[in-house]
């Protein structure tokens, strides 16, 4: 017999029925159990029990300005690429009360004390969770800890899948993200025909690994997996030249590249509501009519937003053109004086889900042909 | 960078731990400045907040009308002056300043700070001081101008130039006499006169024509319309005064104050924690791009 004790590194092959039992576990150990699920012919992360609320045989097939899904008859859980909307909603809720205030006499604050729901996220992609350690260093600051994300990231279990198969809008190699995991999941899927192999990544992992009915890979089933992995490594859709890529954006601020893009975009918000990076938010009162009680919440905001820069007198940037350079020089420049890394992660988001089909790395590409010329 | 004396955890009214929560405060005092400006003073309900609060002047609050919501409002004066006393002089002029303007001394409001940095007074002690600000811009200075006046001695030159649009919308002119005898050269301009104006029209960078400056040991301080500190900025610089004794209060919006909702972002900075306050070579390269 070989030695099947886990460790923390060890890499084992889990039947994929048993991977209803390991997030039953879950469940048992208070974690909501959330992951990717077809709704609407898209996919979304929302709560799952298990295998049968997974996106059994589906594809996605992702390009600027379209998202389609394609029904394969295979037994595959993770064939597709990222949802629509990233794991960001969970650790960073879109809408949250603050507090409430009613006047009775005098005002009266009354904070919202409910616990953080602890997920366990399901299937996050090298690519999510690179951009989970980005907010991490935004929102869990020396000089600011954000208490809503830190009672989230604090509780929560991660169990991240390997991409095998990228979309034409992916670009994780250029970004160093991915496709592959290196570190900071408890569990971590690559997905065969027949089994899940499992890595280990923490002894909370283990634990909850530890319960199941796994065997040793065998040397065919590793091989395979690795295969698999180079060969996503390879099939990018995308790239991106990132080598100096602050300094190229915060110097050319006048190019004119941005006033050819500012004629496509809409500003409609929607590349920075499906980042996975992007962290602004706004706070706003919802007050009864009869001002006696407000309840203030956080929602989020976007820099696309006319109402993002206002100030009486005037809007500090009035035009699209403003807006869009402010998001792109933000993600891809200042953002690295900020927070010591670039905002983007390469998923590929913002391109899919523009609605005029603005595609970051050709803006990028664009902006640096422009000042190369 | 500027930075403040303040130990914000040790003196400041906000839950380290809680996002936005204020501490109430008591309106105790409102004067009318000008048409559509006044006065607040205000005093923490919790004694205990009251007590630990301390501010540089330069820096803000955010102060939360119930059912309204936040506004960014720097001091308009210092502990000492106002007798520990939290005093904005507030332009009713946005959503939530509107409704501030319709409060009453007694009833209370939301208050979280002190945010950002503050004015060098320590720094550019021993220098001459220019003082360049137009209308609304007097307030956030006028904390700095009460602490240069009780540390006089140590100061050079000090000249404080100030415009408005019209005689009406000068702030404070029932202090600028005691300015003057505290040695302080003050310069008052406006826009448009009006029947009783006999003093001087035009803008304030102007007034860089009318004195000399030496520019080595010559500090500037300003506040007011970005245009305004524009040019302030472009005759300082023109005088070979260096871009870091050039100190600039910027305003964008600001809606957390902690450097984390991403509003305020100018650049690099988070004005409302990096700023508002910042030497104009932190800004040489973003100051005048624009719309950034």
């Amino acid at each position: 017999m070989t030695d099947k004790t886990l460790f923390i590194g060890s890499t084992v092959a889990l039947p994929k029925p048993e991977l209803d039992l390991l997030l039953a576990d879950l469940r048992k150990n208070d974690y909501q159990t959330v992951g990717p699920h077809m709704q609407d012919e898209s996919i979304v992360y929302t709560k799952i029990e298990g295998l049968k609320d997974l996106p059994r045989g589906i594809l996605s097939e992702q390009n600027p300005a379209s998202y389609r899904m394609l029904q394969t008859d295979k037994d595959r859980y993770f064939d597709f690429i990222p949802a629509n909307q990233s794991w960001k909603q969970f650790l960073f809720p879109p809408r949250h009360t603050l507090f409430s205030a009613s006047k009775e006499g005098k005002w009266q604050l009354k904070e919202n004390d409910e616990p953080a729901p602890r997920y366990a996220l399901i299937g996050v992609r090298a690519c999510e969770l690179a951009a989970i350690n980005i907010q991490d260093k935004i929102f869990l600051r020396e000089d600011f800890s954000d208490p809503i994300y830190r009672s989230r990231r604090e509780g929560l279990f991660i169990m991240a899948v390997n991409c095998l198969d990228p979309d034409a809008t992916c670009f994780c190699v250029s970004m160093g993200t991915g496709p592959r995991h290196t570190a900071g999941f408890d569990l971590c899927l690559t997905e065969l025909d027949e089994v899940f192999l499992v890595e280990v990544g923490s002894e909370l992992g283990r634990s909850m690994l530890a319960e199941r009915t796994y065997d040793l890979p065998s040397a065919f089933v590793q091989n395979a997996a690795n295969q698999a992995m180079d060969r996503a490594t390879r099939s990018m859709g995308r790239t991106m030249d990132t080598r100096d890529l602050p300094e190229l954006l915060t110097t050319h601020l006048d190019a004119d590249r941005w006033n050819v893009v500012s004629k496509r975009c809409l500003s409609c918000t929607n590349c920075t509501l499906v980042c996975p990076t992007c962290f602004c938010w706004d706070a706003v009162d919802q007050a009864d009519i009869l001002g006696k009680s407000t309840r203030r919440e956080r929602v989020w905001d976007s820099c696309f937003n006319p109402n993002y820069s206002f100030v009486v007198g005037g809007n500090t940037r009035p035009n699209i053109r403003s807006r869009y350079r402010q998001w792109l020089t933000h993600k891809l420049g200042t953002w690295k004086a900020q927070f010591d890394v670039l905002g983007c992660v390469g998923c590929g988001r913002c391109i899919t889900w523009c609605p005029a089909g603005i595609d970051i790395t050709e803006e990028v590409a664009a902006i640096r042909a422009e000042v190369n010329s | 960078m500027t930075t403040t004396l303040i130990d914000t955890a040790a003196h400041s009214a906000g839950h380290n731990d809680k996002l936005l929560l204020p501490h109430w405060a008591e309106i105790v005092k409102i004067i009318p400045e000008a048409e559509g400006v006044s006065t607040f003073h205000f005093r923490f309900t919790d004694p205990t907040v009251q007590n630990r609060y301390r501010f540089e002047p330069g820096q803000f609050n955010m102060l939360y009308v119930p059912g309204y919501g936040e506004a960014a409002i720097s001091m308009s004066s210092d502990l000492e002056t106002a007798g520990g006393l939290l005093v904005h002089t507030i332009r009713h002029i946005g959503n939530v300043t509107r409704a501030t303007s319709r409060l009453k001394v007694g009833d209370v409001v939301g208050i979280r700070g002190p945010f950002g940095t503050s004015w060098p007074l320590e720094a550019i002690e021993g220098m001459d001081v220019v003082i360049a600000c137009g209308g609304i811009g007097l307030p956030p200075l006028r904390g700095a101008i009460y602490r240069i006046i009780r540390n006089r001695a140590r100061y050079g030159k000090i000249t404080l130039l100030y415009g408005a649009r019209m005689p009406k919308d000068l702030m404070f002119p029932a202090e600028y006499e005691a300015w003057q005898k505290a040695d302080i050269d003050m310069q008052v301009t406006v826009d448009r006169g009006d029947d009783t104006w006999t003093g001087r029209v035009g803008v304030v960078p102007m007034w860089f024509y009318h004195f000399r400056v030496d520019p080595h040991k010559t500090a500037v301080l300003t506040c007011g319309p970005e245009i305004m500190m524009r040019f302030v900025i472009y005759e300082a610089l023109a005088r070979r005064i260096p871009s870091d004794q050039i100190y600039v209060s910027l305003e964008r919006n600001m809606k957390c104050g902690q450097g984390a909702c991403g509003h305020c972002q100018q650049g690099p900075y988070f004005i409302c924690k990096d700023g508002p306050v910042f030497p104009f070579k932190a800004l040489e390269n973003i100051f005048n791009v624009e719309e950034y």
